[in-house]
């Protein structure tokens, strides 16, 4: 049978840029935001808010601690602090301070972590943030978005800027293909069904919405049904979705380029576990990577489509 | 709520404070005396006479800030707070209870009127400083000031926080050490020594002032110096008693978290009378 739609997936832009230039054009119409930096700007791509807001702009040298703090304290003076670095130095050096200073007392801080997951490539696993979902959904009162593309990115960004309360937003290093030509229909706690199918469900987060396509695409050739999901809300989750495709499709399988075992994958099984249990497979890391080539990486650490037909395959084994 | 330069006067409150931080902790059976008495007079100084703050107006955006980064010695600024109006003197005996508005630590949850929640230490002077760049950036003249322990300062995130402020010249806060000399485990020297510690300041880009952290008179002198001084911020580092005003509690490492029994709280109210 025929998929009803199809996604070319041109190459895009990272999300790492469409979020540096969201911020800056955001930032015109709205003062109260700000940034802070820790040495990483032309990386994250705040460069882009400094040039037009340099006394916005508030660099503190690499000390990630301390940057979390001043964010809070701007929040404290009715300000929107985008605090931002490569997601593993902001979350697990700042984790302390998103816990105490950020999440505990409510501030309106808004994290943005770049050059996440393992398709940074060679700077390799020091710089490799596979942690990260875990770590920020831990935190009460934080919500947390892995957008796939530019104009989710963009998406995503506003609302973090229109909704009062700590984000932590999740941004690559590569750029990505395109999967939404709109910045319309996204929400907290929401999610984009991408394809609809029958008898599976693939959701995922960031680059992996792109294989996930790829893989129903593959699997539709082979008469298997895959509905697709992005979930780019992995906290709140769309737990309507996750219950529709539990009891429609009966069959579900989470991709993510994160541990397998902390990320959005184990937060979807909570809910099905709750409200409609059926088989579930599962497609992430299990371990630090190493240095390569993006692509190099994805192969040999399973980020691609061909992971997520075979989990799916494992999923409909199960289903009765 | 009581507002004065006067001397006597400011003493006699601060009598009274450390009748209440003896008597909250006595009640509470558990809490960091030591740490709240030396730093009465500091407290004091700042919101009966130097800072700009309405308790009939709590969220006043010109207001000055305060800061209790070291968040053990929470018995001194609740009793502070109370005694301004901010929050009911009479609650102060069910510090550390379920449902009190006195946390173990400072917590906006529980007392809205707070600038901060405080506890995990290191951390209250990166906050001051984000306030303090906020206000800038707003036009505001609030001043945030920010209470620091001897052994907290131990902590990296001080000094990051120290170099931010130094290299943007975030004058409108001030750090205050509450320079006691004593953290839990005994002598600051002798866990983790912080000398020198004006040329560590110093070196940071911070101008020194140092001063008796008991003699009200000196304290005031220092906020002068403090708010004077536009080329650098400044940090006052407050040689204090850790106990002080309670002899058997002065100098004395074990009442940096240990509360006093009843006897030991008759006794210290008998001195505190």
């Amino acid at each position: 049978m025929a998929l009803s739609t199809t996604y070319e997936l041109k190459p895009g832009m990272a999300t790492r840029e469409a979020f540096g230039r969201a911020l800056a054009e955001l930032a015109k119409s709205n003062s109260r935001i700000v940034v802070c930096d820790a040495d990483l700007s032309k990386s994250t791509m705040t460069h882009f808010f400094a040039a037009e807001f340099p006394e916005r702009f508030f660099s503190v040298g690499i000390a990630e601690a301390n940057m979390v703090g001043i964010g809070a304290g701007l929040a404290a003076e009715g300000k929107i602090p985008f605090v931002s670095s490569f997601s593993v130095f902001v979350v697990n050096k700042g984790f302390e301070q998103l816990r105490t200073v950020v999440a505990y007392p409510n501030l309106n801080v808004k994290v943005v972590g770049t050059h996440s997951g393992i398709s940074i490539g060679e700077d390799g696993p020091s710089q490799m943030s596979i942690e990260d979902l875990s770590l920020a959904c831990s935190l009460p009162g934080f919500t947390v978005l892995s957008p796939a593309d530019e104009k989710s990115m963009r998406a995503c960004i506003a609302l973090a800027v229109d909704t009062v309360g700590p984000f932590f937003v999740r941004a690559g290093r590569p750029k990505m293909p395109v999967i939404y030509d709109s910045e319309d229909g996204f929400k907290v706690g929401g999610s984009r069904q991408l394809l609809d199918g029958r008898d599976v469900t693939l959701m995922a987060h960031g680059l992996m919405v792109s294989e996930s396509i790829r893989a129903a695409e593959a699997l539709d050739a082979e008469g298997i049904s895959a509905r697709v999901v992005d979930m780019y809300s992995v906290k709140p989750l769309d737990r309507e979705a996750i219950v529709r495709a539990a009891a429609e499709t009966g069959a579900i399988v989470v991709s993510e380029e994160h541990l397998v075992d902390a990320g959005l994958g184990v937060r979807v099984a909570q809910v099905v576990s709750e409200e409609h249990p059926c088989p579930m497979a599962f497609v992430g890391l299990t371990d630090y990577a190493e240095s390569g080539t993006p692509d190099e990486l994805l192969d040999k650490y399973g980020m691609r489509a061909s992971s997520v037909i075979a989990a799916a395959k494992r999923a409909l084994a199960r289903k009765k | 709520m009581i507002k004065t330069s006067n001397v006597a006067e400011l003493e006699a409150i601060s009598k009274n404070i450390r009748r209440h931080i003896v008597t909250m902790i006595t009640a509470a059976k558990s809490g960091h005396p030591g740490g709240s008495l030396s730093a009465v007079e500091i407290l004091v100084s700042l919101f009966f006479d130097r800072m700009k703050h309405d308790p009939a107006n709590p969220s006043w955006p010109d207001r000055d800030r305060f800061i209790l980064s070291k968040g053990h010695a929470a018995p001194v600024l609740y009793s502070v707070m109370a005694e301004c109006g901010y929050t009911p003197v009479e609650e102060l005996n069910n510090l550390r209870k379920l449902g009190c508005i006195y946390q173990g630590h400072p917590d906006v949850r529980f007392i809205p009127t707070l600038d901060a929640s405080t506890g995990s230490l290191g951390q209250g002077l990166s906050l001051a400083l984000g306030m303090g760049c906020g206000n800038r950036l707003d036009g505001r003249a609030g001043r945030i000031y920010c209470v620091l322990g001897d052994g907290e300062i131990q902590e990296g995130q001080i000094w990051e926080a120290a170099m931010f402020g130094a290299f943007h010249k975030v004058t409108n806060v001030v750090p205050i050490v509450d320079y006691n000399r004593i953290q839990l485990d005994g002598f600051v020297k002798d866990i983790m020594e912080v000398e020198p510690l004006e040329d560590k300041w110093r070196s940071f880009g911070y101008h020194v002032i140092s001063v008796d952290g008991h003699d009200i008179a000196a304290l005031q002198k220092a906020w002068d110096e403090a708010a004077a001084t536009t080329t650098a911020p400044s940090v006052v580092i407050a040689h204090t008693i850790k106990g002080k005003g309670v002899s058997f509690m002065e100098n004395n490492p074990k009442f940096h978290g240990t509360a006093p029994t009843r006897d030991e709280m008759e006794k210290a109210l008998a001195e505190l009378a």
